[in-house]
């Protein structure tokens, strides 16, 4: 295997490129600003479409027109771009139409600011558009990941007619590591029968909009939808569960500070476990049947304000523990202090 | 009475209130592209007021865009689909109100799209409230005294805006009497043919009744368009890059 050295936002816009995706509408905006700027080039050196639009609301509805085209699109924002993403997102949904969307999560409400953080968690995993919709989200937590999981993404987007976000923060987009890129594949627009194409006569006609329009058992089938989703297609990394005391839950970029504290935890006795969710939606439930009667309690590390992941892991667990959280919002969480709240749980400390 | 239509046009039962304008421009949009034999090739992306309900009376592919969206849906499709003609059809709520920044921007670019873009006066979809072409003085459900330009400024004026953009094509028709609906389709027939050859973004703005929203009789609301909004709104070509002006 071939590595090379990339940043995460980069080797994220060759990786769609390699999937076979050729168009490219967006806005700048920090830290993910380096998708746009690398698609801008490499776009137009395969014969992509890159559009640099006037706003994200602009890209958002510029993707669901190639999208309804056939093409295998992508977009990327950060914070407030991606609550202009919204609009279009439950577009996307109410029509039936894969696309992938990019969050390269930062820091803060309003307009925050452009440093790391986890702190779009609830908007992407629970629909943050109008109506009741939701989206796999996929979290990387390391740049080889951002690679793999933009691939998957498309996948499912187009196994499901639906749109899929990838849940990235600025630290795996800035960090640089050694990465793996896959092969070039083509995707061909054609391959669709319900995408336009223009309607010959006696076809019948394409109507791409609102399925329900459309459907008399809508709700049904968009219930399926999501029940197929949830059964298929949850994702994550468990490490040392089985016999673990506490166990911790995180994902992107702090899910590796985890690990390094669960090894450092075991050397010194204490019994750490981690699970990782990879898919935020569907939340992993199954990974939480590991659990042993040695588990005496869950703790989520995550960089937010109010530990947003808590309810996912109280409801994934059936509220037969107790849940803490250390949640550090802009920082990346300390080895030390996970382990230090270890301890004080296992003492029946408050933490 | 033997009903005459372009195929591409069906007699299913259509939502357009009588007398409605869209219905019209419906129609002439099938004609030019049966004349053109653009029939079977023609994308179009709408608007979900009034607009969208041409989805089940043209049997051309068809998006239904977000509100003020589809110019920038349809440039999407197009740059997939550089073969086909690509058509972007919206209000004048849509493409001055909720959606100016597509819009222009569209036109800006110089996106190589079709835009037609209705100018009924008003929000029709939404029952009638003020839009940004309505006239001064002009009652609305929003003006009930009348429009007063003093607080809402004046009427947006598409020839005005964008008279001055390097796109190849920019004209206003009306939908109004028979020989406004034949230079209207001579309108629409030219800003497909500069699309289909690559020239960019081609704008039609049409005058429209919309006799539910503005109670009035259909011939008395066509009236009203050639006696009083085009003494505003002049009808005519302003881009034309060729110069058949
Ligand atoms: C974001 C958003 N805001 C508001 C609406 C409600 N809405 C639907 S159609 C419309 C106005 C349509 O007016 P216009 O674009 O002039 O088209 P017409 O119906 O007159 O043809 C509005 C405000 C919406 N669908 N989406
Ligand atoms: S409300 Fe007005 S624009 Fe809409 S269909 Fe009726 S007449 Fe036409």
């Amino acid at each position: 295997m071939e590595y090379v050295l990339m940043k995460g936002n980069e080797a994220l816009a060759e990786a769609a490129i390699r999937a076979g995706c050729r168009f490219y509408s967006g806005y700048p905006i920090t830290p993910q600003t380096e998708i746009l700027e690398y698609l801008s080039w490499r776009m137009d050196e395969i014969g992509g479409e890159f559009v640099q639009t006037e706003s994200e609301l602009g890209g958002i509805n510029m993707m669901l027109g190639a999208s309804a085209a056939g093409a295998r699109v992508i977009g990327s924002s950060s914070g407030p771009g991606f609550s202009l993403f919204q609009e279009g997102i439950s577009y996307l949904v109410a029509a039936d139409l894969p696309a992938v969307l990019v969050d390269v999560m930062r820091y803060g409400n309003g307009l925050g600011d452009i440093g790391q953080s986890q702190g779009d968690y609830w908007q992407l995993t629970r629909g943050g558009g109008h109506g009741d919709y939701r989206t796999i989200v996929l979290a990387p937590n390391s740049v080889q990941e951002n690679v793999d999981l933009t691939h998957l993404a498309f996948d499912l987007a187009e196994k499901y007619r639906h749109p899929v976000i990838i849940g990235s923060d600025a630290a795996i987009g800035q960090m640089m590591e050694k990465v793996a890129l896959p092969e070039m594949e083509e995707h061909n627009i054609d391959k669709f029968d319900w995408s336009m194409k223009g309607c010959k006569k006696g076809e019948e006609q394409k109507k791409i909009t609102n399925l329900l329009y459309y459907m008399d058992n809508y709700d049904e089938f968009l219930a399926n939808k999501y029940k197929e989703m949830e059964e298929n297609e949850q994702r994550w990394e468990s490490m040392e569960v089985e016999d673990a005391e506490v166990v911790l839950v995180s994902y992107g970029i702090s899910s590796r500070v985890c690990k390094e504290a669960v090894k450092v935890a075991r050397s010194q006795g204490i019994k750490l476990g981690l699970i990782r969710p990879i898919s935020l939606w569907p939340y992993p439930i199954k990974a939480f049947r590991e659990l042993s009667a040695s588990c005496k309690a869950l703790m989520t590390v995550e960089m937010n304000i109010l530990g947003q992941m808590v309810d996912d892991v109280i409801l994934a667990t059936g509220n037969k523990y107790p849940v803490h959280k250390y949640t550090t919002v802009k920082d990346v969480p300390e080895t030390e202090v996970i382990i230090e709240k270890a301890n004080k749980i296992l003492s029946g400390e408050e933490v | 009475m033997e009903l005459r239509a372009p195929e591409s046009i069906s007699f299913a039962q259509t939502s357009f209130c009588p007398g409605c304008g869209h219905g019209i421009v419906s129609r002439l949009i099938g004609e030019a592209m049966e004349e053109m034999g653009l029939t079977e090739k023609l994308l179009t992306v709408v608007d979900v007021a009034c607009s969208s309900l041409h989805i089940d009376t043209w049997k051309f592919d068809t998006v239904i865009a977000a509100h003020g969206r589809p110019i920038a849906t349809a440039t999407g499709v197009k740059k997939i689909r550089k073969d086909n003609p690509v058509l972007a059809y919206l209000g004048d709520g849509a493409a001055y109100s909720i959606g100016i920044a597509e819009t222009m921007h569209a036109a800006l670019r110089n996106d190589n799209v079709v835009t037609i873009i209705i100018n009924n006066g008003v929000f029709g979809m939404t029952g009638g409230q003020m839009a940004p072409t309505s006239l001064e003085g002009q009652k609305t459900t929003t003006s009930p005294k009348g429009r007063d330009t003093s607080k809402t400024g004046q009427p947006f004026d598409v020839v005005k805006v964008m008279g001055s953009l390097d796109i190849p094509y920019l004209a206003r028709g009306s939908v109004s009497n028979l020989g406004d609906i034949r230079r209207t389709k001579k309108y629409i027939k030219k800003a497909f043919e500069k699309h289909m050859n690559n020239e960019g973004f081609c704008l039609v703005e049409i005058l429209s009744p919309c006799p539910t929203n503005l109670g009035m009789a259909p011939v008395a609301c066509s009236e009203r368009i050639d006696g009083v909004v085009k003494e505003f709104f002049n009808t005519g070509e302003y881009i034309d890059k060729e110069g058949t002006k």
